[in-house]
Parts: structure tokens; C-alpha cells; sequence
């Protein structure tokens, strides 16, 4: 975890204190809605269906046990006992009071965080490999620029009114975890022809109505000169970015209209114009990189009982083909805690939950924890001769659903349960889905399959890059759902394509069920449903969903 | 009249506003005068001449601070145009205004000008400030002064927190 210095924890400070100032003067009338507005949403405070929502920034996905004691704290004293992890790595708190808004924020900034940038049209948190720092096939722990960037972007003065909202990815595996292709910028890490680090520079990727695979705008970019060339992404962003229809705002449609190239040399001259000025000190990164504490792993191969449990006990043995990652060290494991409980809202987690994983993180997890743009969390450093104790733990607290990356491990957007925008409700579409596949035999052999689910077309359920993506419409009053196959948010990054019409809402769990048939009946060894489709084309699982209507 | 507010170090204080904005195709009254950045263009040595006042130029957020390049002597203020708070193109031509081409004479924001923005115009390179919220000079200084510590290096003297870290 990196460790906030006096200067970190002041910003932070200074921060609360302007926002209570700011709510003091909209409750006391001074400052009307919409003029409170931007300033609330600046500090992440939403205006719901039913009530204030609060959503608290987790600096790309890293939290430690203090911290996540913390957010149990919060759901405890000031929302219903829970909170929810988004698909941005963040948390929300759902039924937050405006008067109590800022006692919440300095009860954040009792635990180094806050809720700054999590909404309006500025950068907004990071997104990092969630397994950073632990992954067996990464170049160097990514967090380190994450930290950066957050520093770089918080309270940025030219940056802070953008045409719309900006988010950044970062990651130096060569398995993309961060979905970095849609996102504004994404970051991969590359190794230059000298050895030293640098980045593959994606811009203009994205959901929503439009959604885009980023291109490549630079194929390699020395990491330290990274700031500079943000700085020029962003400042020919702000300047040329359209700002006359809220939907055409974001960067993509700018780097869509003028072409990558086109943009890409924008960027370059302005980036020369910039110069090395631009850039973050060599002294700053290593004071960043050492303010990082390293857990200090043991060089002890051993695993204790850990097969021999693996081979005794199915459950257990579950719970570890699906939910445990290659570890970068010998002994050690990457364990995926699945927020997606059948019949559960994906991403919800109870304030006690979340104290049982402060508390594992603590005693099993070199004191981290993560979470993921799946609606996930993770404890990157477990021995594995501690992983039958932290599994037997997990589920007793409901917490050891096995089924990372499998048909009910499903991101979905709050919808039309909580949300002002949505067509359609999201959740129990999830709910439903997760029911019907429940049986976890059934859900191992269909293998990979990622279901994303958004209430409305701004796609926060990730729909687009879903493998199956579902997509909450409003027909007349009614909700309707349009499926798109053969998306995907990974390495292999690609826009889901449309199926065919819209299905009501009792005709959903019965299409995913049919294409899953269809899969099953079509695949060749070794096959994930991706593999299928990208081989057989759409027609199959058209015919399985739509033929029994004609 | 709008009230200004001028920002000297860290001081913020009313101050009397000499200038006048010329509508488009408006005669010169004399005296010290804002006009839009065509009309500087189109009649810069006229306007260069011209005994008797200062001048000044008032740039809306798409025009490109670059076309003052090379011009900016002799012009005492740049205004840039807040047409809604939430355009943020301003910030980025006070900036290049003042790292890039040099200016060292007022900068005003004016239009939509709020001082919860107060902080990242003064990072920027405002130094003059027409708030269309009714506030203070003094809750101009408060605001700038909120943030004890700052990030990054902007258009403004402030040391940004890689600096002091350094104990720079």
C-alpha cells in the first residue's frame, strides 16, 4: 500500500473542509440546487431515485484493512449496514443523509480516503490490475503510476471542467484485467528496445452509446516522460472536445471525428511544445515507488496441507480452480473473494462481510486487499497453507462463492432499483440469471462466459464488452432487454454485436440459457463460448433464441 | 457593474475597473476599451495608435490564445469568457497565455464566474477576477488560500507538493 505523507493527508484535509463549507452554505440556502450541484458532484455526492448517493474513491482498487474497517463503519453508522463496489473499483453508500455528508468525508479522511473525483467532468480514479504486485506475469507493479496519476490529477487546475468525465487504466501484464481498450487513455506496459519501461498509449476507447475499441495512438512511450504527454492528450482534449451535446462529449468522438492519426499528432505537438518540463521528477517516482510497502514475502515454497485438502475435499478443490490466481512468488496464492452470491446484487458487500475481509487480509493477506472492475475483491498475497482457513472463513460468511469469470460472476449497473437514469432494472435480471445456473457443475462446464448487464444505454454494467451483454431499454413503459454477443473487455478487447429484437423481461434467462445450449452443442475442445462464437458467427445462437418466435 | 476583484501575491482586493467592452461594431468611446479579439486583429494598429487609453482584448473559450502570439505588447488585459462555469477552456488559455506566450498583464475571467473555481483560475494565471455570484474579495482570498498544498506545477509561483517533498 502506498503511505500518505503529511502533504497527502493535508490535501485531504483542506478538501472536507471546503466541501463542508460548501454543504453548510446549500443547507442554509446561500448556494441554490444548481449551483450545488457541481460542487457536491465534484466531491462524489449523487442525487438518486430515493436518496443521496456517496460514492468514495478506492485509488485504483487498493485498500488496506484499516480502511475497509473503515467503509464497514460508514455503511454501520450513516447508510443500511452495506455498501457497493463498482465496476470503476470504487464503493457507494447508497442512503447517505446530505446534512450527514460531511462527517462522512472526514470519517473517510480518517482513513486516507475520500470521495474526491469520483463524479463530474474531470479525470476520474484509476484503474489498475487489480492482482498488481502479485501477478505472475507482470513487468513491475503499475501502482506506482496509479499513485502518480492520482496525485497528478487530483484538484488539477486546467483539468477540472473537461467537455466530460475521464477515466484512465493502467496495466503491465500482458493479460488486461482493467479493460484499458475502453477506457479514455489506457496504459500497457511495455518493455523498450533498452529495457527500460515505457507504455503503449490507447486513447479514445469507450461504453455508452458509442462505444469504441481504442486505437493505438503511440506505440511506445518512455514512462518517464508520462506526464507530459497526459498533459497534451488532456489539454488538446479540453480545448477540442465537443462540450455542445452532453453525448458526443467524451474524447472518443473527438479522437473518431479527427481520426487516431490525426489526433495522435495533435497530441505530439503539443507534447513537444510541453518539453520534459511537463514530466514528474525521477526523485518523485522513487519516492512514490518507496512509499509503497513491499510485503515481506517469505522464500518458503512450502504449502503446508494445501494439496492434500485440495485432493480430499470437492468443495475446497472448487473454490480453488476457480478462485485462485498464480502467485509471482512460490507459496503464495491470489485469491478472488466473489461479490456475486447467487441471488445476491452483484458487487453488494454487508458491513460485517467487509470486516471479515479486513480481518483476513490481516491475519492471512500481508494486510491488502483489492477490488475489481468485475464487482470483485481480492487478496493478492496468501500463503497457501493458509487458504483452507481463509476459504473455510470466507464461507461462513457468504463470501466463498466459486465462480470467478463463470456464468453468475455478473457485472451489473444499480439500474432502475437506485438509479435517476435507467430504462430498466439490472439486478434482478443478474438474480435470475445467477438462479438459473446456480449448480456449480453446470457453470464450471460451460467454462468462461461473462454476462455484463446495463439498465440503460450509458452502459455502466459494461454490456458492450460483455460476452453475452444485455442492455435494459424502455419500450413504452416496459422494460425490454436487446443481447449482444461477442464482446469483450480484455486483451482481445471488441464491441459485443447485436443478436436481434429486444425480449421482455421473463424471456431473458431463457435466450442466455438457449445460447448457452447452443454453445455447448457447437464448441470443439478447449473452446471458451468466445472461442465458439468468434468461429461460428452469430447464426446458431440467433436460431436458438429467436426460432421458436417465428 | 460587476465588482472586480484583483489578485496581487496573495491579497484579493476590490479594485476599480477603468474598462469598457465594446459591442462588435460599437464606436471607440475613448478611454481604456475591451474588444473582441476579431476586431483586435482586424484593426490592431488603429487600435495601437489610438491616443488616450489602454486596450484590452476579450477572448470567447474556442478562440486560440496563439493568434495573440507575438502581439501581446502593449496589451495590458486578456479577458477570457465564462459563457457557463462548466467550460473549461478558459483555464487552458490563462495558462498557455501565461507559460507560453509570455503575458505578464492582468488576466480576467469573466462571464460565468464562480469562486468555488476561485483556487484553480488563480492556479491558472487569472489575476482578476468578475463574480457573478455576489461574493467578496475577501471569500476570493479564502477560497484561493483553501488548499494548503498543490499538486502539480500550473501557471501560478506555487510549489507543488514533488517540489516541497524534495525540500524545494
Amino acid at each position: 500500500m502506498y503511505r500518505y505523507d503529511a502533504i497527502d493527508r493535508a490535501v485531504l484535509a483542506d478538501r472536507t473542509a471546503e466541501f463542508r463549507d460548501q454543504v453548510r452554505r446549500r443547507m442554509s440556502g446561500e448556494l441554490t440546487e444548481d449551483q450545488f450541484k457541481p460542487l457536491r458532484l465534484m466531491n462524489g455526492l449523487y442525487l438518486q431515485l430515493h436518496a443521496y448517493m456517496l460514492r468514495v474513491a478506492v485509488p485504483y482498487g487498493s485498500l488496506d484493512p484499516r480502511q475497509m474497517r473503515g467503509l464497514a463503519d460508514i455503511a454501520r453508522r450513516f447508510d443500511r449496514g452495506y455498501g457497493h463496489f463498482t465496476t470503476r473499483t470504487n464503493i457507494q453508500f447508497n442512503w447517505v443523509r446530505l446534512e450527514d455528508a460531511p462527517d462522512i468525508l472526514d470519517a473517510l479522511a480518517a482513513v486516507d480516503l475520500h470521495a474526491i473525483q469520483t463524479s463530474g467532468n474531470c479525470i476520474r480514479n484509476v484503474t489498475a490490475d487489480p492482482y498488481a504486485g502479485a501477478a505472475a506475469d507482470e513487468l513491475e507493479d503499475p501502482r506506482v503510476w496509479c499513485e502518480a496519476i492520482r496525485q497528478w490529477s487530483s484538484l488539477h487546475p486546467e483539468f477540472s471542467f473537461l467537455p466530460r468525465k475521464f477515466k484512465i487504466a493502467v496495466t503491465a501484464s500482458p493479460h488486461d484485467r482493467t479493460a484499458a481498450r475502453v477506457h479514455d487513455i489506457g496504459l500497457l506496459m511495455r518493455r523498450g528496445r533498452d529495457g527500460k519501461t515505457g507504455f503503449e498509449v490507447i486513447v479514445g476507447g469507450g461504453m455508452g452509446r458509442t462505444p469504441y475499441v481504442g486505437p493505438t495512438i503511440r506505440a511506445f512511450l518512455p514512462s518517464d516522460r508520462l506526464f507530459s504527454y497526459l498533459e497534451a492528450i488532456l489539454r488538446v482534449y479540453n480545448r477540442h472536445g465537443r462540450r455542445d451535446n452532453i453525448y458526443k462529449a467524451r474524447i472518443k468522438i473527438l479522437v473518431a471525428a479527427l481520426g487516431a492519426e490525426a489526433f495522435g499528432q495533435e497530441v505530439e505537438a503539443e507534447w513537444a511544445k510541453i518539453g520534459p518540463a511537463g514530466d514528474l521528477p525521477q526523485a518523485e517516482i522513487d519516492r512514490i515507488r518507496n512509499a509503497f510497502t513491499v510485503p515481506d514475502f517469505k522464500a518458503d515454497p512450502s504449502t503446508g496441507d494445501f494439496e492434500d485438502r485440495r485432493a480430499r475435499e470437492p468443495a475446497f478443490a472448487r473454490f480453488v480452480r476457480n478462485n485462485l490466481k498464480a502467485h509471482v512468488h512460490p507459496g503464495y496464492g491470489i485469491v478472488d473473494i466473489s461479490l456475486k452470491g447467487i441471488g445476491e446484487t452483484p458487487g453488494d458487500i454487508s458491513a460485517d462481510q467487509m470486516d471479515v475481509v479486513a480481518d483476513l487480509a490481516e491475519r492471512f493477506g500481508m494486510g491488502e486487499i483489492r477490488s475489481t472492475h468485475e464487482q470483485n475483491l481480492v487478496l493478492p498475497h496468501v500463503r497457501l497453507e493458509h487458504l483452507h482457513e481463509v476459504w473455510k472463513i470466507l464461507d461462513a460468511a457468504g463470501l466463498a462463492t466459486p465462480n470467478i469469470n463463470l456464468i453468475s460472476d455478473i457485472i451489473a449497473c444499480p439500474g432502475l432499483d437506485y438509479c435517476a437514469l435507467a430504462n430498466a432494472r439490472a439486478i434482478c435480471v443478474a438474480q435470475d440469471i445467477a438462479r438459473r445456473f446456480e449448480t456449480p457443475d453446470r457453470a464450471e462446464a460451460i467454462g468462461e462466459l461473462k454476462i455484463k448487464i446495463s439498465g440503460c444505454i450509458n452502459a455502466c454494467g459494461h454490456h458492450h464488452v460483455g460476452h453475452i451483454g444485455i442492455l435494459g431499454v424502455d419500450k413504452k413503459g416496459e422494460e425490454f432487454y436487446q443481447l449482444t454477443l461477442g464482446g469483450s473487455g480484455a486483451e482481445d478487447a471488441a464491441v459485443g454485436k447485436m443478436l436481434g429484437p429486444a425480449l421482455p423481461i421473463d424471456r431473458v434467462t431463457d435466450a442466455v440459457e438457449a445460447i448457452v445450449e447452443a454453445y455447448l452443442k457447437e464448441r470443439r475442445e478447449g473452446e471458451r463460448f468466445l472461442d465458439t462464437l468468434r468461429r461460428t458467427g452469430d447464426a446458431p445462437f440467433k436460431e436458438a433464441v429467436y426460432a421458436e418466435a417465428h | 457593474m460587476p465588482r472586480l476583484i484583483r489578485l496581487e501575491g496573495e491579497r484579493c482586493a476590490d479594485a476599480q475597473d477603468d474598462f469598457v467592452t465594446l459591442e462588435e461594431e460599437a464606436p471607440d468611446p475613448g478611454g481604456d476599451i475591451v474588444v473582441s479579439l476579431a476586431r483586435f486583429l482586424a484593426e490592431e494598429q488603429a487600435l495601437r495608435d489610438r491616443p488616450g487609453g489602454r486596450v484590452g482584448v476579450r477572448l470567447e473559450p474556442a478562440d486560440e490564445v496563439e493568434a495573440l502570439e507575438g502581439r501581446l505588447s502593449g496589451l495590458t488585459l486578456v479577458a477570457l469568457a465564462f459563457p457557463r462555469f462548466r467550460d473549461g477552456r478558459p483555464f487552458t488559455s490563462a495558462h498557455l497565455l501565461r507559460t507560453r506566450l509570455g503575458f505578464g498583464g492582468e488576466i480576467r475571467a469573466v462571464g460565468d464566474v464562480l469562486r468555488d473555481q476561485a483556487g484553480f483560475m488563480a492556479r491558472c494565471g487569472f489575476n482578476a477576477f468578475e463574480p457573478a455570484d455576489g461574493s467578496s474579495a475577501e471569500e476570493w482570498a479564502a477560497a484561493i488560500a483553501r488548499h494548503t498544498h498543490v499538486y502539480q506545477r500550473a501557471a501560478d509561483q506555487r510549489s507543488p507538493a514533488f517540489v516541497e517533498r524534495q525540500g524545494g
